[in-house]
């Protein structure tokens, strides 16, 4: 025992051993039990092989392009302000503007929403996007003399709402994230582009964005994830899983109804692999074209 | 260099797991403690331990209180109920699941009439009890047994008949000159409506888009289903074409509109109500006890009406809604549960007390002709309603219909498909009814894989 864990050769292993066994039981074998299940008809009680018939089915599915849409524009929209926002929120924060003290407030207020239960949070912006023209969002636009409008009711007002809890939720983690990637830079490079006269632009642009690469690329990829997969935020905002003509309806939710809701657990693994099948496609071709899989560079 | 990035690489990692296990770990928590509420009965000496989960908080006082007249006179087999109310969402779901992988299932569960089917796919987890139900059947109105039979084994006990009547505000219509008792068909509901529309500017009904108890009311009305008749889908049927076309008819004469929430029984709408944006209702006849917990203000101000029909109807009104208690036959006290259970919904105690303290209308139409009940001047939902709840019952008695299709595994798809896209098209978007209902007829045989 003893020599084991002293040999350079065992030890790794057993170190790794925990996370490994996790993996293996918590990822890779229910990944595996949903590619099976995804060919079968499952009914409590009886389990019958269908070969592909669920994925026959879902390419039929009205209902499921409905969701792959909405979890898609979700997707695009969450990078379109999760990223360059809390990017130059966090530049701000780590430049030498402002007091430290201010900054380390608006630092933790910014995270203070991640922290907070999204059922608690859902219900609040529920309230605030409620139809009655008592209600926050109403009231605000009627001070511009607008109706009352029903935010939850139409496509594009529901959407918004939607990104507005993302923005809300997200925009403080993001931060923390780039923040890290910017505190280790060292300040010689600054030091060097000051030397040979570059603005604040040109640092940022040739000295702050290919040194955060990394961080950026982690960004990127779990904020595609994260996108496609979304599911409580829409959950909450609607107050259960069936939002009005579906707008708030995405791929996680249709798998959620399906098999939960529906208890056809065959049909919704097959949403599931899809879904997988999905992420993978845009995250591989993302992680090697910046890199990410080449050897590092000494 | 090399040293920053790995503790960049790892400290953003990091940071990632903490993000996430917090928000999936906060999420379950919140749920179960903040929404969900455990009553036990007081300890009873030498009793059988049954585990009970119900999704209506009222229903939870009902068994407990049905528990120790149990036990008063079956003092040999006691029971002691522990009930857990669940958000109605949650509870159908933990269930699902726990029978599902046969772990953590209660001794016994409130299931909800649009759910039930899937709980009777395949090899049922739930328990036969027409054996246990078999000392009370003869009273009992048959079509609410139907309603949770499946291949002639029963699963689920009913609290109700549900059927549905119409609930009018009489202080807000005399107001405006209009006299209920005149309303019998659509259209004259619809020319009500709009008289009152008119004079007050306010709705009389509503046109719901998240529920369609008014669409079962007018199917079995006009003698339609939301199936064929070997158990296909087909909600572009005539009949179906045609409750539309009369309730969209009340929307263009503002004799009715969507109410906030998209039906009466939601939170919002009951604010709409308090506020006297609507008139009337057309519900269920267990919509009495929202009256009562929501609507304290009009105490003697709402009666209760036979809901408005079509030209020679098929039936006035049906059942609608409803609650089937199950017992799950692998659990440790199956037998005794479906006893307890049988009793306690079927029986004569059991079916007053469904009156008494529900307001339901119940099973059991012996109860519904004994004025002693039905009269009881102390009781809080006679008090309320400015006519006999039973009134209007009495006189739909024989004319309360049934649809089949509620029992139809794929009703809890047709319903969904329902009550988020197909009624919003309709009552929201003015999307063509036709359009509107051939689009659900292809979305769910795709769905169903017909």
């Amino acid at each position: 025992m003893r020599r084991m864990l002293y040999s350079p050769k065992v030890a790794p292993y057993i170190f790794v051993l925990p996370f490994v066994l996790t993996l293996a039981i918590f990822w890779v074998s229910p990944l595996i039990k949903s590619f099976i299940m995804s060919t079968q008809d499952i009914i409590p009680g009886s389990v019958t092989n269908v070969g592909l018939a669920n994925f026959e089915r879902l390419i039929g599915d009205r209902l499921f392009y409905v969701a792959l849409g909405n979890s898609m524009k979700y997707m695009i929209f969450t990078l379109f302000l999760l990223i360059p926002i809390p990017l130059l929120l966090a530049v701000l924060i780590n430049s030498k503007l402002g007091s430290d003290r201010i900054k380390a407030v608006f630092k933790s207020v910014m995270f203070i929403p991640a922290l907070t239960s999204v059922v608690v949070a859902g219900i609040v912006f529920r309230l605030i996007f409620s139809e009655s023209p008592t209600a926050l969002m109403n009231q605000i636009v009627g001070a511009f003399g607008i109706e009352p409008v029903k935010w939850l009711k139409n496509s594009e007002t529901g959407f918004m709402a939607l990104l507005t809890v993302a923005s809300w939720r997200w925009t403080g983690v993001n931060i923390l994230y780039f923040l890290a990637g910017l505190q280790a830079i060292p300040n010689d490079y600054y030091e060097a582009a000051d030397l040979d006269g570059a603005n604040a632009w040109q640092k940022f642009w040739h000295v702050t964005v290919p040194q955060i690469k990394p961080t950026l690329v982690f960004v990127v990829t779990i904020s595609v994830y994260g996108g496609l997969a979304m599911f409580l935020e829409s959950f909450m905002l609607w107050g259960g899983n069936n939002s009005p003509q579906n707008i708030g309806l995405t791929i996680v939710g249709y798998l959620y109804r399906q098999g939960i809701e529906k208890n056809d657990l065959g049909y919704a693994s097959a949403v599931g692999v899809v879904l997988l099948i999905i992420v993978l496609a845009i995250n591989i071709p993302q992680l090697i074209a910046t890199g990410t899989f080449k050897k590092e560079e000494r | 260099m090399k040293l920053k990035k790995f503790a960049t690489a790892a400290l953003a990692a990091g940071m990632a797991t903490l993000a996430l296990t917090a928000c999936n770990t906060a999420t379950p928590d919140a749920e179960t403690t903040a929404e969900g509420s455990m009553i036990t009965q007081e300890a009873v000496e030498g009793a059988t331990e049954l585990e009970l989960w119900t999704f209506v908080e009222l229903h939870a006082q009902f068994y407990t209180e049905m528990a120790e007249i149990w036990n008063e006179e079956n003092p040999d087999k006691k029971v002691q109920i522990a009930v857990n109310v669940l958000p109605y969402d949650d509870m159908h779901n933990k269930l699902q699941i726990a029978l599902t992988s046969g772990q953590g299932a209660p001794d016994i569960s409130d299931i909800e009439a649009g759910k039930f089917p899937q709980f009777t796919q395949g090899t049922p987890a739930l328990m036969d009890l027409t054996e246990a139900a078999a000392p009370y059947r003869d009273d009992i109105v048959e079509a609410r047994l139907d309603l949770f039979s499946k291949d002639d084994a029963l699963y689920g006990l009913d609290f109700h008949v549900g059927a549905t009547v119409a609930f009018y505000n009489t202080e807000l219509l005399e107001a405006a000159g209009i006299d209920y008792t005149t309303i019998k068909t659509w259209d004259d509901y619809q020319e009500a409506g709009a008289e009152y529309f008119e004079k007050t500017g306010k709705y009389l009904g509503t046109v719901d888009t998240s529920a369609a108890w008014q669409e079962g009311l007018l199917l079995a009305q006009l003698g339609g289903e939301y199936f064929t008749e070997d158990g296909k889908v087909n909600v572009n049927s005539p009949e179906m074409i045609e409750a539309l076309t009369i309730l969209k008819g009340l929307q263009d004469a503002n004799a009715a509109a969507v109410p906030p929430g998209g039906q009466p029984d939601t939170e919002e709408a009951f604010g709409a109500y308090n506020n006297g944006d609507f008139a009337a209702a057309v519900m269920p006849f267990w919509f009495t006890s929202r009256y009562l917990a929501y609507m304290p203000d009009f105490a003697e101000k709402i009666a209760i009406a036979p809901p408005p029909t079509v030209e020679n109807p098929v039936n006035i009104s049906v059942g609608g809604g409803g609650t089937g208690t199950a017992v799950m036959k692998d659990g440790e006290n199956a037998e005794l549960a479906a006893e307890f259970i049988a009793w306690a919904k079927l029986g004569t105690e059991g079916n007053i007390s469904t009156w008494e303290l529900l307001g339901f209308d119940p099973l059991n139409t012996e109860v519904w002709a004994d004025q002693e009940i039905t009269h009881n001047p102390e009781n809080k939902f006679v008090k309320y309603f400015q006519n006999n709840p039973f009134e209007p019952l009495l006189e739909i008695q024989d004319s309360i219909g049934h649809l089949e299709s509620f029992t139809n595994g794929s009703m809890p798809s047709v319903n969904n498909l329902l009550n988020t896209q197909t009624l919003n098209d309709i009552f929201e978007n003015d999307v063509p009814i036709e359009d509107a209902l051939n689009q659900a007829q292809s979305d769910l045989q795709n769905e169903l894989g017909e």
